[in-house]
């Protein structure tokens, strides 16, 4: 699970022979949990939810609870395919919308 | 309808609340609707099977819910991928759908041990819930269910106020949407009690 630096646009990565830190990151969390905005959960509980589920502090969590819902959807978290499966259905059991996909 | 809502009590730490009878038992009948609709459509192998019997099952489902309420609270996870959509149901939606059934009936089960009788038949009573941690996220979860549930019934969209200031007070969807609203109010003190 990533719990590190701002999340950034999901981007297609190609493999090149030269790679930057920032590259070969995203080639080892090639996937992205996507949150959605809905019309019916609360901002104090999206933050809740991913201040607790994933441990991100107050400002991180808001900062991607408004991201949600004033974009329409954040990349919440990022790693493997099955990392991103289980936190997909983990946002499941909280109520939250969300979708994995490739970056 | 009850204007405290939920806090945290000082000395014990645990989350309490204060309903009244006819509250108490709107919740339990909420839950009790949500309990119902999660068992009564075909659900996916669930916990109790044999763990190599639950291997060899492949009988989860693989497509949406038809019901509204069930494809909202079980979203399709891989939506430009039908194959990986469905493989991912197929593993998911059973214990998605065990786990918010349980979590609604844990609602039926504190709301009954804090005196809810069976059937209401007096007025005046008063419900006080006591939670842990652990007891209070639950409730928080599963207040999460019943709004979604209940706003995709109503058809609820965001920045829709008019809609419902237009209609009339005896109006079902008016008193639907009150419901919808107050539970709302309930979960925003709960959450604010769970992070104080």
């Amino acid at each position: 699970m990533c719990h590190d630096g701002p999340v950034s646009a999901a981007s297609p990565v190609e493999v090149e022979p030269d790679l930057t830190p920032d590259e070969v990151t995203q080639l080892s969390k090639p996937w992205v949990t996507l949150v959605w905005d809905d019309p019916v959960n609360l901002m104090s509980y999206v933050t809740y939810v991913f201040r607790t589920y994933f441990g991100y502090d107050e400002k991180k969590a808001e900062t991607l609870m408004l991201q949600v819902h004033r974009e329409g959807k954040s990349a919440v978290s990022s790693g493997t395919r099955e990392e991103m499966e289980r936190d997909v259905q983990a946002m499941h059991e909280y109520g939250l919308w969300a979708t994995l996909e490739k970056q | 309808m009850s204007q405290t809502g939920f806090a945290r009590h000082r000395r014990s730490g645990n989350i309490i609340a204060t309903f009244s009878g006819f509250e108490a038992d709107l919740i339990r009948s909420l839950a009790s609707q949500l309990v119902e609709l999660l068992r009564n459509e075909v659900a996916a192998p669930n916990g109790a099977m044999d763990p190599l019997e639950a291997m060899l099952d492949f009988s989860g489902p693989t497509t949406e819910p038809d019901d509204p309420v069930l494809a909202r609270l079980f979203p399709t996870a891989y939506p430009d991928d039908e194959e990986a959509a469905a493989e991912f149901r197929r593993f998911t939606e059973g214990a998605l759908r065990d786990n918010k059934a349980a979590r609604a009936a844990a609602i039926i089960d504190d709301l009954e041990e804090a005196g809810l009788p069976p059937e209401l038949t007096r007025d005046g009573m008063m419900i006080d819930v006591e939670l842990d941690q652990a007891g209070a996220e639950t409730w928080l979860r599963s207040f999460t269910d019943l709004r979604l549930a209940l706003a995709t019934r109503l058809e609820v969209e965001a920045d829709d106020d008019e809609r419902w200031a237009a209609l009339s007070d005896d109006d079902p969807r008016s008193q639907a949407h009150d419901i919808y609203q107050w539970v709302g109010y309930l979960q925003e003190t709960l959450v604010e009690a769970l992070s104080s």
